[in-house]
């Protein structure tokens, strides 16, 4: 029994960051038509931020989890004005290769500076320890994890459906051209959007610093995993790519409980078994 | 009237998609207050000629001035902030919005936008519809939102391509009542037109627009005496 949910603890774990990768690229994706494969190495841009951040600058965990997104977003505004934007008339294999080349040169520099191995990060204070819950012994820092990262989902959902400035974001993933015909400002959205995007990669990689090692190959490992979420959620589905990060992580979690040698894999078999079925994903919309 | 510089200008515009010449200079001129139609056959360029006072055809050369700025070489959203409002002749209603949200989208490009009480009273459909998805309205609802949208925007000059396509009789008339309001009210207008019957007694002037050019001109009082080569022209 404790084994059963300490692996399902996990799968949430795991699960709550796929949510808020897949999030990102789904709003990326949805906007500027996008496949951003540098999502991975700028989410592990963010986990070295807050590494840096406390060993050189003394930044602790709390400030981190503000500032490291910033920069990572920042980082998103600057590829986006400078390169990205130059692609939007092109198929999206040229934005695909564009950051997989990025993804590249980011994580060479890493690797270049900081070698292979990870680093560790200490958990917070504040959120050091657990309790036992009687079937389970909860860490109270993966309890956090879990928590903040579903809110911080919810809440960007919210905006997105909710708000003015997220009807901008749909009307503009609908038809770009003729939001911007209306007097919308869409270029400048569309940096926006990237900067938000990958900032939420940025805020994973600070949540994700206490829990992985923070290494130059963290992000790669995870992304592969993220696009499979992706699109099984559906391309470009908010709703889809929380509810499927967090659902199928959970399923990893189960997996690794009842057949761990199938843990790595089940998540390729769904999507492999999601397309023959449903081509544009649980959640997408068929084009 | 010619005292003041007109709402619209255009000088000999050329506008391309990619490697195709759609217009071959286009000589537009439109005066405050006024309601033209740009009349002619499909392809022969009054859709783009409409796309190109926006800004959303690949390439522009000439002159195109709104209320005496120069707008070539502007980036669309800049255009539409000159007080340009557009009905695209698909509607463009965005699915994932409700009607309200579609109606309250666009920002002010002016500041003689309705309220949202007169485009309810003027558009009581629209009320009734205000949470259904955008696109689950019926044409002509569609169509009205579309206009209603723009005209809360503020938008003064008005920009509409074919607002009648396949809407009902009783619909058509309807949208001709609120373009009556709309002239009575001073709004320029810029119709293009299929639906001959329904431009005629709306517009100060129609233009004939053919091969990407503006052949000819009949204002309203020689109609009637231009009837049968305005017929030829259309190919009814």
């Amino acid at each position: 029994m404790r084994a059963l949910f300490g692996q399902l603890l996990v799968g949430l774990i795991n699960g709550s960051f796929y949510a808020l990768l897949s999030l990102g690229l789904a709003i990326i994706f949805g906007l500027l038509n996008v496949v951003n494969f540098s999502h991975g190495a700028l989410y592990m841009t963010g986990a070295f931020a807050a590494w840096m951040g406390l060993h050189y600058l003394g930044v602790p965990y709390w400030g981190a989890l503000l500032l490291a997104p910033l920069a990572v977003g920042l980082l998103g505004v600057v590829i986006e004005r400078t390169m990205l934007r130059r692609l939007y008339q092109l198929d999206h294999l040229y934005g695909l290769l564009l950051t997989f080349g990025l993804t590249l040169i980011i994580e060479g520099l890493f690797h270049h500076q900081f070698g292979n191995s990870g680093n560790g990060y200490p958990v917070p204070e504040l959120l050091q320890g657990g309790s036992d819950l009687g079937f389970m012994f909860l860490p109270r820092y993966r309890a956090w994890v879990v928590v903040v990262s579903v809110a911080v989902c919810l809440a960007s959902w919210f905006v997105i459906e909710r708000t003015r400035l997220g009807a901008y974001l749909r009307a503009g993933t609908e038809n770009p051209r003729l939001l911007q015909a209306f007097g919308v400002n869409v270029p400048v959205m569309l940096t926006l959007t990237y900067g938000f995007g990958v900032a939420l990669a940025g805020f994973a990689g600070v949540m994700a610093a206490p829990i992985y090692q923070v290494s130059p190959g963290m992000g790669s490992s995870l992304i592969i995993v993220v696009f499979a979420v992706v699109v099984i959620g559906g391309m470009g589905s908010i709703f889809g790519s929380i509810v499927t990060g967090l659902g199928l992580g959970l399923v990893e979690g189960l997996t690794k409980y009842l057949y761990p040698p199938a843990a790595s894999t089940v998540v390729f078999i769904i999507m492999a078994l999601v397309l023959l079925v449903r081509p544009a994903g649980l959640f997408g919309r068929q084009k | 009237m010619a005292a003041s510089a007109p709402v619209l200008r255009i000088r000999d515009l050329n506008a391309f998609y990619g490697e195709s010449h759609v217009l071959h200079g286009v000589d537009l001129e439109v005066a405050e207050g006024e309601v033209v139609t740009l009349l002619g056959r499909n392809g022969s360029g009054r859709t783009s000629t409409l796309r190109s006072i926006l800004g959303l055809v690949g390439r522009r050369t000439g002159s195109i001035e709104i209320r005496g700025r120069e707008t070539v070489g502007m980036a669309p959203h800049r255009i539409a902030r000159l007080g340009v409002g557009y009905c695209p002749e698909e509607r463009g209603i965005f699915a994932s919005l409700t009607a309200e949200e579609n109606l309250l989208l666009l920002p002010k490009v002016g500041d003689a936008g309705m309220s949202v009480q007169e485009i309810y009273a003027m558009f009581p459909n629209l009320e009734e519809r205000r949470r259904s998805p955008g696109t689950r309205l019926s044409g002509g609802e569609q169509q009205m939102l579309a206009m209603a949208r723009i005209l809360r925007a503020g938008a003064r000059l008005l920009l509409l391509d074919e607002i009648t396509e396949g809407l009902a009789p009783v619909i058509v008339q309807a949208l001709g009542r609120v373009v009556l309001q709309l002239r009575e009210r001073g709004y320029t207008v810029v119709l293009v037109e299929q639906n001959f019957r329904f431009a005629a007694p709306l517009a100060d002037r129609h233009f004939l627009v053919e091969h990407g050019r503006i052949v000819d001109m009949i204002p309203r009082d020689a109609l009637s005496s231009r009837t049968e080569q305005l017929h030829r022209f259309l190919g009814v």
